[in-house]
């Protein structure tokens, strides 16, 4: 790709003898923020160390701005990146965190003096300068973080995990505080994440990562609609999903017949997508829940147990009690084997 | 056992361990005031003099000086090899790290009369290094497994992505290592400093193999002092050295909470 700003070449990492992730080939481009969305051990943590330089590739190349940096080492490339644990100096107050870099740059004093208070404003910790890490909460902990990286304006900022050390209303102000930043800055963002919700809400474009490869690539959008296997609907939540033989769904348990026959192997239905109240099925209600906008179940059919969100306006139906309930081909979403 | 009994237990196990840990130490102090030309205890009248005279004896001073750059350039030379020691065994899955803790460890375990005696017979005699530099060598080494110890325990807790960070940051590793790892060890070398300090000052048996001709550290110039002179000179000795330690164990628990880290 020509307008790759980061671009992986047929890299494999490898742990010890064991291989991490086998021949990726990823394109980031500049001003971009990316997901390398994936469960543990999906390769993804490993390739942000790669393109850190905190990992050396076995074989392969990295580019970054069209250079070569496969045999750059870790601090001469300019990349930042905001540890999961944060990796503040302990010893060292905001300012001086966030100055350090700088002061290894052997910049004047006051140009360190005016950068590191304009990073720390940027990131809301303006008059923290003198607080040690330890006095800080978790939250501030991660904007000092980001801003000790900020600072040393860097070609590619990296992300681990940078949300799941915080509580949830935490997690929603950093969230839209990344996106604030990565827009007034510009700068390309790599960000590692095991949450789905996430990595559609933050990534411009969101990379799915299984067993070291990449699994599904595109845009939150595409991603959320379209997943082409088994694994990215299941993580996109599609949490019912069923082998097809003709024009049945079979399951161990069962078949149930669709009234159509898809050309795909494999159909999948999120819980919204099938429809309760009426159709040809019936399943007995297994467990309910209310979720404010809608109702889940959680029904006992012919297939196991399938997942079902019914509108609001619908009347409960209390446990043990049937329902009807249909798979409908508009909602159904094929996937390859 | 009812509660009074066992009230009266702790008081005496309290009672006894007080005695044998104080007794000596006074008894010294007041041996070391008695107005006789002999040791004597309990004093009989007290006197200044003997603690004055400990500093006209040419021999004291000498030892003392010895002791002194023993138990100083010594400890310093185990934390030279000891920090670089106690960072590898944290960071990296070294094959055989728990061979070499132990090894470290073996001049603490293995009784002192024998390291002097094996450093004694297969490293002075052989290779004829002086008296002072086997001296440093010994010490240095009974002082490493402390330096080791100490200053691991101090790292455990230090994350190797701040390392990392500072690397990312523009650091080289030796860099991170100085900038980011020592500042935060800091407290650690300290404490192993002056633990080192004090057990390489206080060594006897290691250095009775290896103190020679006008070569003593002061424990074994107040041992060879007290078989020809039984004035009451070397108890004082001993009660200014308790001080001394007292002195040095109380600074550093002021400045940074020495027994956090023993």
């Amino acid at each position: 790709m020509s307008d790759a700003f980061v671009q992986l070449s047929d890299v494999t990492l490898m742990y010890g003898k064991s291989v991490a992730v086998p021949d990726l080939n990823l394109s980031i481009r500049e001003g971009e923020l990316i997901c390398l969305l994936g469960p543990s051990g999906c390769g993804k943590t490993t390739t942000m160390r790669a393109i850190a330089g905190l990992l050396d590739p076995a074989s392969g190349s990295i580019h970054i701005d069209g250079r070569d940096v496969t045999r750059v080492p870790a601090n001469k490339r300019g990349i930042g990146l905001v540890f999961q644990s944060y990796a503040l100096f302990p010893h060292l107050n905001a300012f001086e965190n966030v100055a350090f870099g700088l002061r290894l740059q052997k910049l004047p004093e006051a140009e360190i003096r005016e950068r590191t208070e304009a990073g720390l404003a940027t990131v809301g910790l303006k008059g923290y300068d003198k607080r040690k890490p330890a006095e800080m909460s978790g939250g501030q902990q991660q904007r000092l973080a980001l801003a000790r990286s900020l600072v040393m304006k860097p070609k590619v900022l990296l992300l681990d995990e940078p949300l799941s050390n915080l509580d949830a209303r935490l997690r929603l102000e950093m969230r839209t505080e990344l996106q604030r930043v990565q827009k007034e800055t510009g700068v390309t963002m790599v960000f590692v994440t095991h949450d789905q919700a996430e990595a559609l809400a933050l990534a411009d474009r969101i990379v799915l990562m299984k067993e070291g490869k990449i699994e599904q690539l595109g845009t939150p959008a595409d991603l959320y609609a379209r997943p082409e296997t088994a694994f990215a609907a299941e993580f996109m939540g599609f949490e019912n999903i069923f082998r097809v033989e003709g024009s049945k769904v079979v399951t161990d348990s069962g078949t149930l017949e669709l009234g159509f026959a898809p050309a795909s192997p494999l159909l999948a239905w999120r819980p919204d997508g099938v429809s309760v109240g009426s159709g040809p099925h019936q399943g007995r209600v297994l467990a309910t829940s209310f979720a404010g906008a809608h109702r889940e179940y959680v029904l006992d059919t012919p297939l196991g147990p399938v997942k079902a969100d019914a509108a609001i306006e619908l009347p409960e139906v209390a446990i043990g009690e049937t329902l009807a309930f249909d798979l409908p081909e508009a909602t159904a979403r094929p996937l390859s084997a | 056992m009812n509660t009074s009994s066992r009230l009266l237990a702790n008081w005496v196990i309290l009672g006894l361990t007080l005695t044998f840990l104080i007794g000596p130490f006074l008894i010294i102090i007041l041996a070391g005031a008695s107005d006789t030309s002999y040791l004597a205890f309990p004093p009989e009248g007290l006197t200044l003099r003997w603690y004055l005279k400990v500093f006209t004896v040419e021999s004291f001073r000498a030892s003392f000086l010895l002791s002194m750059a023993l138990a100083v350039f010594g400890t310093l030379a185990a934390l030279l090899l000891g920090v670089p020691a106690a960072y590898a065994l944290n960071r990296y899955a070294l094959p055989g790290a728990e061979t070499v803790r132990t090894v470290v460890a073996a001049p603490i375990i293995v009784p002192g009369i024998i390291v002097g005696l094996a450093l004694l017979r297969y490293l002075v005699v052989p290779t004829g290094v002086t008296v002072t530099l086997a001296l440093f060598m010994a010490h240095t080494a009974l002082v490493l497994p402390y330096a080791v110890r100490v200053v691991s325990s101090s790292m455990h807790n230090l994350r190797a992505d701040m390392e990392e960070a500072a690397v990312l940051l523009g650091c080289s590793r030796f860099q991170a290592f100085t900038k980011v790892v020592l500042p935060n060890i800091r407290g650690g070398v300290l404490a192993a400093f002056i633990l080192g300090f004090v057990t390489s000052f206080n060594q006897v048996p290691v250095s009775l193999f290896l103190s020679g001709p006008g070569v003593r550290t002061l424990p074994i110039d107040m041992l060879a002092y007290m078989e020809i002179t039984f004035d009451p000179s070397v108890a004082a000795l001993s009660a200014l050295l308790a001080f001394m330690s007292l002195a040095i164990v109380f600074v550093a628990e002021r400045l940074l909470g020495f027994s956090r880290y023993v």
